[in-house]
Parts: structure tokens; C-alpha cells; sequence
């Protein structure tokens, strides 16, 4: 079993009008299974209300099945005693970055987390170091997380969730209020983590440059999950992903434009790089 | 009909020790219907920028024209302003308060004093423009999805029949197929209705695409002001400043240095095309003309 299980899961929120009375029932997530390793990097896409982000909140225990299991290291979700660990099994980092800093200084803020946990004085300020180290906000230790940009916030809010050691780390939509640098100093931070400290990363996402990274992508659709596979397989299905309210990162869209001109270009061109070979491979046909 | 910035300069808490420079020494014309981008990093000045082209933030400093009127002049009409300098916020359907959509939007326009029918033609005609179908007209504004949301709430700024039209991220946190509905929709209504759109924005892929005229703003300065191909052609500076060329550009440019005769200043994936097919399709008639020869 991978340190995140999904069986048969479906969530049901039901809609109540202003005196409270129920209106119906809107299934958010609907019938989703998943099994990621330990180590994995995985991003999910879906238009707005697909369901991704509800999904994800089933990951650290926020929200509880309908129906279905939800297995994080192992521990159903639904039973009460585990909440914690789960919690500290699966860490959180949300869109806004301002909702998520509550310190004073960028270090208060880090340790809060491993402090609620009772990890004795010493350790706790050892894990503020590594975090921060971890995210390349080291320097900035002392500062006001005020004054910080929107991308170092978010990373101090990642440096927050990895001070409690977990395993694995969901990401819902972290670059969504960032400016482009912003961005890549979140992904970067991210990839690190995974790369270096092997820590299990789900990543949502509306930035498919984003998701060229992952092992493994899932498309969400109306509570299912409708496309999944490398970023490759994914990508090579543009003009499903179109129908998905989706797109595919700008050089897999001109691969694709190409290839309906009569050039040949494999399907699900990645990187600038791999256009540039394909169509090398061409150009030999003429020289 | 205009906006005209003469050396504008604002600076927070200018009188006290923690003075910060937010715009520095800005002189600009934004002539009648053209579709403008500013972009820029987080912090570089842009919000500060567009709010004082409708007075909600004083120059410290300088002088902004419209119509040819001082906005800071004794007497000069704020309120009018307002109505005539659109402003839509960030995430503004978080400012939608009425019962049913078609009442938020008559909001604004029974504010200026209007009759009854003029304002409920206002609403009626804004909602159209924003490509709102008439089903929803009577629904809760918070039953509709995100990018509903954001229409109708731009419905309620073009009710008030804007000159300008100022759009600060209109598609943030919109996904993908959303935020190009969004943003063609804007491109609509401005060939409709003629009106001047600024539109800022972080995301460069989408400004290349639609706009005439690209502002780049840092540190409260700014550092050009050109059509977007001529913007985008200083790519590394931009990215100094924590901005970046769409994708395609990088594309084109990394093409360009492996030896292709494309052009460098492509910003979109048409034109992208464009490039790469004609250069296959002159290589193919030049192998053409070389097999003729040798047959001949």
C-alpha cells in the first residue's frame, strides 16, 4: 500500500437553502481511486469545481469519505485516533499565503508547527534551520514575514509543514497568487524537497508548465478522475484536455499545431529542447 | 478623452521613518481605445498606478490629466471620475452582495441618480456585454461559478458606462479554459463598445495575445512601454525584474540560436507556426527546384 490510498471514495455535500433546509446533494467526488508511493510526485488538474482541491482535503483528514477509504501511511482517515499523525503524515499548503502566517518572525512561524507537536526546545529550532535551508529562505530567518514577497511567503508556509517532518506534502494551487518568479521559486523549493528529501508531493494546479515535473498526473472531471499517466501520455491528448477546460503547456500546443501542418513531431513534446530535436530530426529530410 | 500622468510620484507614509517609494516620477498618456497590459512583479507599483487613475490615491507629487482636467484640481468632479475610470479589483466577486444578479449590477448605476428604466437598461445591456445569458439574470450571484462570478462583477463596473475600463488580474484563479473566456470576452466588449481597457496582469502568455500596448512597471518606475513583440525582445532583462517572455518566445529564440531562420520576436503560438512552416515549406521548394535541376 502507497503512503496515500484511495479506495472507492465518493464525498457528498448537501446543499441547504437560508433556513436550512436541504436543497440537494452535490457529489464533489465521485467514485476516485488512487494509490501513490511513497517518494512520488504527483500533480492533479481539473478545471474550477472538478473536485481536485475536495479531494485533497481528504488527505490530511479535513474532510472525512461518504463512502470509500481514505489510507494515509497505512491509517484510515475516518478513524478518530489517527488524526494527528495524519496531519503530521501529510502536511498542507494552501493558495493565499497570508492566511497561513500567523508568526511574527519568519523562524516563530516555521516553529509553530513542530512547538504544538511538544518536540523538545533544541530539536524544534534545529527543524526551523533545516526547513528553512530546505527552501532557500535560510537568510531570511529574522525577517518580517510582512515584507516578504508572495513566493518567499509561500515558501516559508512549505518550510512551516516540512518542520513537522511529514512524509508527504499536498499542495493546493501554491503558485495561483504568484508572480511568474514567484513561481518558479515555489516549484523549485518543491522539486528540491522531493529530489533531495524524497518527500511525497501532490500538487494542484492550473500552470501545466507546472506539472512537466511529476511522475504521475491526474485530470479531474466532474468528481472523476478522467485522464491519468506521465505528463507525456497526458499531454499528448490536447484537444481532450481542451474539452476538460484545460490546456497543455505553450511548446506541447505548438507540437501539436505543427503536427497538424505535416510536420512530424512525436505526441506530448515536453520541453523546448525535445521540439528542437524533432525538428532537427526534419530538417535532415531536406539537407 | 485621455488620461495624462505628468511626473506622478506617490510615497506611503511620506511623513513619517518608514517612507516607501511606490511610484516614482511616472509621465504616461493613455490615449482613447487602446488596449493596454501593465504588467509587473508583486510590489513593483501596478494597483498603486491604477488607483490613482481614478482618485481613489493622490499623487504625492505630479499632476494627472483627464480630459485635459486636473483630477486634483478645487472642484473637479471625483464622483464622475469614478464613474468614468472603471476600476474591477482583484477577485471581484468577492464584493457581489444582492439577492439575484441583475440587482448587483443596477447597483452601481442607481448610485448616479439614474431613472428606474435607464438603470435596469444599464444592468440589462452590461450583462450582455459580459456574455451572460439571460437565465441567470435572477439567480444568486453566489450559486454561479467562478468565472460567472467575475463576469457579473464586471458587469456592475461597465454599468456605470466606463470610458476606461481598469481590470486588476481579471483570470486569477480561473483555470485555464475560464481565464481564456475571461479574457475574450474583454477583447469583445472593447471592439464593441471602443472604450480604453487596461488590463494588469502577471501572466504574459495572455497580455502578448490581446493587448496593443504592454506598460512594464518596476519599482515603481517604468521600465517600457512598447507593443508587446518590442517588449518581449528584452526577455532577459524582464526576467530580471521577475517577470518572463511567454513560453513560445523562448521557444523561437532557442530555435533561432540552433541555427533556424526564425524570427526572435514572435509572442504568440500562431505566429510561432507561422515561422517553423514557412521555413519547412521553403526548404522543401528549394529541394524541389534542386531536384528539377538535376532531372533537367
Amino acid at each position: 500500500m502507497g503512503i496515500i490510498k484511495v479506495k472507492d471514495l465518493i464525498f457528498e455535500y448537501i446543499r441547504r437553502d437560508e433556513e436550512g433546509n436541504v436543497e440537494g446533494i452535490t457529489t464533489a467526488v465521485d467514485d476516485v481511486n488512487l494509490d501513490i508511493r511513497q517518494g512520488d510526485f504527483v500533480s492533479i488538474l481539473g478545471h474550477n469545481g472538478s473536485g481536485k482541491s475536495t479531494l485533497a482535503k481528504h488527505f490530511n483528514a479535513i474532510l472525512y469519505p461518504t463512502e470509500g477509504t481514505v489510507w494515509i501511511d497505512g491509517r484510515d482517515t475516518q478513524q478518530g485516533e489517527y488524526v494527528w499523525d495524519i496531519r503530521q503524515t501529510a502536511g498542507m499548503v494552501f493558495q493565499n499565503p497570508d492566511n497561513q502566517i500567523i508568526g511574527q518572525i519568519v523562524e516563530e512561524d516555521v516553529g509553530f508547527g513542530p512547538e504544538n507537536m511538544g518536540v523538545p526546545t533544541k530539536e524544534i529550532w534545529e527543524r526551523v534551520e533545516e526547513s528553512l535551508k530546505a527552501v532557500g529562505m535560510y537568510e531570511y530567518r529574522k525577517h518580517s514575514p510582512n515584507k516578504l514577497s508572495g513566493g518567499q511567503k509561500q515558501r516559508v508556509s512549505i518550510a512551516g509543514v516540512i518542520a513537522m517532518h511529514p512524509k508527504c506534502i499536498v499542495l493546493d494551487e501554491p503558485t495561483a497568487m504568484l508572480d511568474p518568479k514567484g513561481r518558479k521559486e515555489v516549484i523549485r523549493a518543491v522539486r528540491a524537497l522531493n529530489e533531495v528529501e524524497n518527500i511525497t508531493v501532490v500538487l494542484i494546479t492550473h500552470y501545466m508548465e507546472e506539472v512537466i515535473y511529476s511522475d504521475r498526473v491526474y485530470v479531474m472531471d466532474k468528481g472523476h478522475v478522467t485522464l491519468q499517466g506521465t505528463p507525456r501520455e497526458v499531454f499528448a491528448q490536447v484537444d481532450r484536455l481542451k474539452e476538460l477546460r484545460l490546456d497543455v503547456p505553450q511548446v506541447t500546443l505548438l507540437a501539436h499545431e505543427l503536427k497538424k501542418e505535416g510536420i512530424p513531431i512525436p505526441d506530448g513534446i515536453l520541453t523546448k529542447e525535445e521540439l528542437r530535436e524533432a525538428l532537427d530530426v526534419y530538417r535532415q529530410n531536406f539537407a | 478623452m485621455s488620461i495624462i500622468l505628468d511626473k506622478v510620484s506617490h510615497i506611503y507614509g511620506a511623513d513619517t521613518t518608514m517612507a516607501v517609494i511606490a511610484l516614482k516620477n511616472i509621465s504616461l498618456v493613455i490615449p482613447d481605445g487602446q488596449f493596454i497590459g501593465l504588467i509587473g512583479h508583486t510590489g513593483s507599483g501596478k494597483s498603486t498606478l491604477v488607483q490613482h487613475l481614478n482618485g481613489l490615491m493622490k499623487a504625492t507629487s505630479g499632476n494627472i490629466y483627464f480630459n485635459g482636467e486636473d483630477i486634483d484640481a478645487d472642484g473637479f468632479d471625483k464622483k464622475n471620475l469614478r464613474s468614468k475610470v472603471g476600476l474591477v479589483f482583484q477577485y471581484p466577486e468577492h464584493q457581489l452582495f444582492e439577492t439575484d444578479v441583475f440587482t448587483d449590477v443596477c447597483f452601481g448605476p442607481k448610485n448616479l441618480g439614474l431613472t428606474q428604466k435607464e438603470v435596469q437598461l444599464r444592468a440589462y445591456q452590461a450583462l450582455k456585454l459580459v456574455g451572460l445569458e439571460d437565465d441567470y439574470f435572477y439567480q444568486s450571484p453566489f450559486d454561479l461559478s467562478g468565472g460567472q462570478k467575475r463576469r457579473v462583477a464586471i458587469a456592475g463596473v461597465l454599468a456605470m458606462k466606463p470610458q476606461v475600463l481598469i481590470l486588476d488580474e481579471p483570470t486569477a484563479g480561473l483555470d485555464p479554459k475560464g481565464r481564456d473566456e475571461i479574457l475574450d470576452q474583454i477583447a469583445a466588449l472593447k471592439k464593441e463598445t471602443g472604450i480604453t481597457v487596461i488590463l494588469v496582469s502577471h501572466s504574459m502568455d495572455d497580455v502578448a495575445k490581446y493587448v496593443d500596448r504592454i506598460i512594464v512597471m518596476n519599482r515603481g518606475s517604468v521600465l517600457f512601454d512598447d507593443v508587446p513583440r518590442e517588449v518581449f525582445r528584452h526577455y532577459m532583462e524582464l526576467e530580471t525584474v521577475g517577470l518572463a517572455a511567454p513560453q513560445v518566445t523562448y521557444i523561437m529564440k532557442d530555435l533561432r540560436d540552433a541555427g533556424y531562420p526564425v524570427s526572435d520576436d514572435v509572442t504568440t503560438i500562431a505566429e510561432a507556426k507561422n515561422e517553423i512552416t514557412a521555413y519547412f515549406a521553403q526548404l522543401a521548394s528549394t529541394r524541389n527546384n534542386k531536384r528539377g535541376e538535376d532531372n533537367a
